[in-house]
């Protein structure tokens, strides 16, 4: 069955955001800004003033850092645009939604529905997967202008604040919904049952390591 | 003599076609798992790839947002020399780099792991990383771009003589498993495994393994090339396809490069080169000729000799 796609706004209505579905593809239109640890730190942690007026100019955040640069005139160059794992920024992010009103994360990987619940779906958000990883190229076709780049002297360019003004930007697989159901824990579960039948005949490694699971259902997020 | 001149100019073209245009022998490799994929997520996100990849080239833009860790494999042949001496390769070679990540542009990478300094041009301490081999013939220099991506994939472990055959497959399914879900990987991918070596030359058999090998390339040992074909389709039997996502494609193929090592261990690491698998190569000549192409082809009988002496003309006559 081939997945349903969807056109989305980065400041989504409640009832757009219910409509999503676990594996859904999604393209995007209007303004997403890219924050990640660097981002978050400076906000949340060192209190600095966010230069955008959030949620009402975006509730999109992708976890990001682009191939770009800033030209000598103050233009901007976006070559391709993929995301980082955001398992890493599970720290920050519930006080960032509550303080931006992101209801969209986009990003590499997932959450945990365990994060889901606990404050992705109070916020009535979702998270967002790209695609591969990564469509960097097709990603960057869907970026009409680069609108603004904050805080580059103090953080530099990967970690930036960039904003870009999105048209049918994507693909972008829906990764959790409104239950904060999660799709890689739907697939991992399916996976799971092949396990015995792969690993027959192998053995564990003579020398054990302190942390070491035996468990393969496990995952390492 | 080679000019330095030429040396930075034919890197800066690497730079560029690495980031850009991915290898054929990978592009191959995927339109064929692709074929064969049905898993309708993991499907979709193959076909993703290989519009990913057409417009990279289309557009002339990088395939992937994540540009990698630029790096540099430069192989001599005996003969080969450089105008300025090898500080001034290396100094080109880092000249490249900076230039290229502005010109193309590149992600800026690479920070101090400490300070996280950003010079936005991938350039610091130790990057790019630049690493030498030499062939007994020769007046040419292969300089070899490789922008491996990845957080994720890449592990270690210390295996002895007992743990045999069935200690490596586990220790292989192990790395599998816990890097392809939710394709933190970024397969399916080139796995090249490393057997052998002390800790840090198996790591690095390990990474020359999957980045410096193309797919359907096989080892020249004919026991070590069964092992990869079955390594190849074990790691494809999980049942776990690209994001993670259920699907029968995890591994574009599975290479492996061994060491010599203590007698009493069997040391293994597991590299996976992603669905950005960029590797551009050229060789460089003294009358100012240039030849591009993708395959490294590091690993010749030079570099997998066994023998005190290298007598590759005995060889050939018997």
């Amino acid at each position: 069955m081939k997945p349903r796609e969807i056109r989305l706004s980065t400041t989504p209505t409640p009832e757009a955001i219910a409509e999503l579905r676990l594996g859904d593809i999604v393209y995007l239109d209007g303004l997403m800004y890219t924050a990640r640890e660097g981002v978050y730190m400076r906000a949340l942690e060192d209190k600095a003033n966010i230069p955008m007026e959030l949620p009402s100019e975006s509730a999109a955040n992708f976890h990001c850092s682009p191939a770009a640069r800033i030209n000598a005139d103050g233009s901007f160059d976006m070559g391709a645009v993929t995301a980082t794992a955001s398992f890493r920024f599970a720290k920050w992010l519930p006080e960032w939604m509550e303080k931006t009103g992101a209801k969209l994360i986009i990003g590499k990987g997932g959450m945990s529905s365990k994060d889901y619940k606990s404050y992705f779906v109070p916020n009535g958000a979702v998270y967002l997967s790209t695609v591969g990883y990564g469509t960097g190229a097709l990603l960057g076709r869907g970026v009409e202008n680069v609108e603004a780049v904050h805080w580059n002297e103090e953080l530099g360019l990967a970690q930036a604040m960039w904003v870009i003004r999105c048209n049918k930007m994507g693909p972008f697989i829906v990764a959790s919904d409104l239950n904060g159901d999660c799709l890689f824990e739907r697939e991992n579960a399916k996976i799971a049952q092949n396990i015995e039948r792969v690993y027959e005949g192998t053995k564990p490694a003579v020398l054990k390591r302190y942390g070491e699971s035996d468990d393969r259902s496990d995952e390492v997020i | 003599m080679i000019p330095i001149d030429l040396i930075q100019k034919t890197a800066e073209a690497l730079m560029d076609k690495a980031a850009i245009e991915i290898p054929e022998d990978y592009l191959d490799g995927l339109k064929k798992a692709a074929k064969t994929e049905d898993g309708d997520l993991s499907s979709f996100v193959l076909k993703a790839m290989l519009d990913n990849y057409e417009a990279a080239k289309e557009d002339r833009r990088a395939m992937c947002g994540d540009t990698g860790v630029p790096r540099w494999f430069v192989k001599l042949g005996n003969d080969a020399r450089v105008e300025g001496g090898m500080c001034a390769l290396e100094t080109a070679l880092r000249r490249a780099t900076a230039i290229s990540t502005n010109s193309v542009p590149l992600r800026p990478n690479r920070v101090h792991p400490l300070w996280r300094t950003d010079h936005n041009n991938n350039v610091g301490i130790g990057a790019p990383e630049i690493e030498y081999g030499f062939e007994p013939e020769g007046d040419w220099i292969d300089l070899i771009t490789v922008h491996k991506g990845g957080l994720f994939g890449t592990d270690y472990r210390m295996l002895f003589p007992s743990d045999g055959i069935q200690g490596i497959k586990r220790f292989y399914l192990d790395s599998l498993m816990a890097f392809g879900k939710r394709g933190l990987a970024c397969q399916p991918a080139i796995i090249g495994i490393g057997l052998g070596g002390s800790k840090d030359i198996c790591m690095t058999l390990g990474k020359r393994a999957s980045v410096l090998r193309t797919v359907g390339s096989r080892n020249s040992d004919p026991r070590i090339a069964e092992m990869e074909e079955e390594f190849k389709e074990l790691g494809n039997s999980i049942g776990m396809g690209a994001m993670g996502f259920v699907g029968k494609n995890m591994v574009i193929d599975c290479n492996i490069e061994v060491g010599y090592c203590h007698t009493g261990g069997m040391p293994m690491s597991v590299h996976a080169f992603c669905l950005s698998s960029r590797r551009a190569v050229a060789r460089v000549y003294p009358d100012g000729r240039v030849e591009h192409r993708t395959d490294p082809d590091w690993f010749t009988p030079y570099q997998r000799r066994e023998t005190v002496e290298w007598e590759p003309i005995r060889e050939a006559a018997e």
